[in-house]
């Protein structure tokens, strides 16, 4: 056996054992501090998949921003828990609940041992039409070029469902402030680290969206980096979540898609297709769509941690 | 065994955990959890599918390679959307639970015999 298979085989099984864990555990706080660490492995397990742009996806969003939405909702939840325990399914059902997993684990692993032999790939044509967009990282010619219209529609989903997380806000409560008011020692830690961290983090998230464009990066790995220096800042009692209903507020979470819209099919009519770029520009398009996209995505992944607006804002 | 098969399989049995969460666990944030352990599973059966892509010079298809991301944030504000559901069925009803015949605030009377 080498290494490398050795080294394969403890991180699946760490990340079994993380998930058993994550299922397994009766304190809610506990599973989520294990989806964290879930997260940061599968990061790992990426990297072993030669899938870094996916890596940084995985531990930026699968495990910190995920992390942090539940974080707090386990902890606004803590008092729900005793109640719960009381509900948990007789033996029969965990019997045939395991029976099914294990039925459907049994069934996708004869899959995964008969996938066909060469594998089917779309490699060599990504690396055939890669100079023609003028970007060097293929994951993001793909999906700003080759597969734009999967991004432009996540774009949109995102907004949806931001949308869909201010529309459960209570009535009184329309228009204003997600999240609670935050009330921290501003001599304390959390404050200091919202001062020292910003700058460091807002130069790490702007670099890594500006290399996506050449190597392992983007626009959701960054605008996620800024998304929680925002979040950090707003935690720590720095600045408050903005009332949902500022105009500003609202031009630039939609500024995004319509940029990427516009451009989109204004391909029409130069390029011949829907979100096709003419030739020579594809390039300078991409970025306007990224840099577009970058405020929109920052404000969007922030607001759905923070959640409903709660509260009307002081006057 | 290679290292695809290998996370193939790692992710078959995540997907499994995950749906035996799913069912069993009655707590509406843990079920959210499970349902985001599938989730991974899937797309760690995907990315295992896109290294067998490997070609020269290129470690993995680009193609799912880009999906994933595209799915990785999907899912983060769906789960988002979920959280807030919950969050709103706990300041409305006082608890979280989804048993149909559940008490709400006050408990009701049971049906006449």
């Amino acid at each position: 056996m080498t290494l490398a298979l050795a080294v394969d085989i403890s991180l699946a099984l760490l990340v079994l054992a993380v998930a058993g864990w994550i299922i397994a555990v009766r304190d809610t706080f506990g599973a989520v501090i294990g989806f964290v660490a879930y997260g940061l492995l599968l990061a790992l397990v990426w990297i072993r998949l030669a899938a870094p742009d996916v890596a940084l996806t995985e531990a930026a969003i699968g495990g910190g921003l995920t992390g942090a939405l539940l974080i707090g909702a386990a902890a606004r939840l803590r008092g729900t828990e005793a109640a719960a325990r009381a509900e948990y399914p007789g033996a029969l059902t965990r019997m045939l609940a395991a029976i099914l997993a294990v039925t459907v684990t049994a069934a996708l692993a004869i899959g995964v041992l008969a996938l066909p032999d060469p594998a089917p790939t779309l490699a060599p044509a990504a690396t055939a039409s890669l100079a023609m967009t003028g970007v060097g990282n293929p994951v993001t010619a793909v999906l700003l070029a080759f597969r734009a219209m999967d991004t432009l529609l996540e774009a949109i989903v995102v907004l949806l469902a931001l949308l869909g997380v201010w529309s459960l806000a209570p009535d009184r409560a329309w228009g204003g402030c997600p999240g609670p008011r935050r009330l921290v020692d501003p001599d304390g830690v959390l404050a200091y680290l919202a001062r020292l961290l910003p700058p460091i983090g807002i130069i790490v998230g702007l670099y890594i969206f500006w290399i996506g464009a050449d190597l392992p990066g983007g626009k959701f790995q960054g605008a996620t980096i800024l998304a929680a220096m925002w979040l950090l800042v707003i935690w720590a009692g720095l600045a408050d979540t903005p009332p949902i209903s500022r105009t500003w507020l609202r031009i630039l979470l939609v500024i995004g898609p319509l940029v990427f819209i516009a451009i989109g099919f204004a391909g029409a009519i130069t390029a011949g297709a829907v979100l096709a770029y003419p030739e020579g520009y594809a390039k300078p398009l991409i970025v306007a769509i990224e840099i577009a996209l970058m405020p929109t995505l920052v404000l969007t992944l922030a607001l759905l941690v923070a959640g409903a607006p709660q509260r009307m804002p002081l006057q | 065994m290679n290292t695809p098969t290998l996370f193939g399989l790692c992710a078959v049995a995540l997907v499994g955990v995950g749906l035996y969460g799913l069912i069993v666990n009655p707590q509406p944030l843990r079920k959210i959890l499970a349902f985001n352990l599938i989730g991974s599973g899937v797309f760690l059966l995907f990315g295992a599918i896109a290294r067998r892509g490997a070609t020269v010079g290129m470690g993995g298809d680009p193609v799912p390679q880009a999906l994933l991301i595209t799915g990785i944030v999907v899912a983060f504000s769906a789960t988002a959307l979920a959280v807030a559901l919950v969050q709103r069925l706990f300041d409305e009803a006082g608890s979280v639970t989804l048993a149909p015949d559940a008490p709400a605030r006050a408990p009701v009377e049971p049906p006449d015999a």
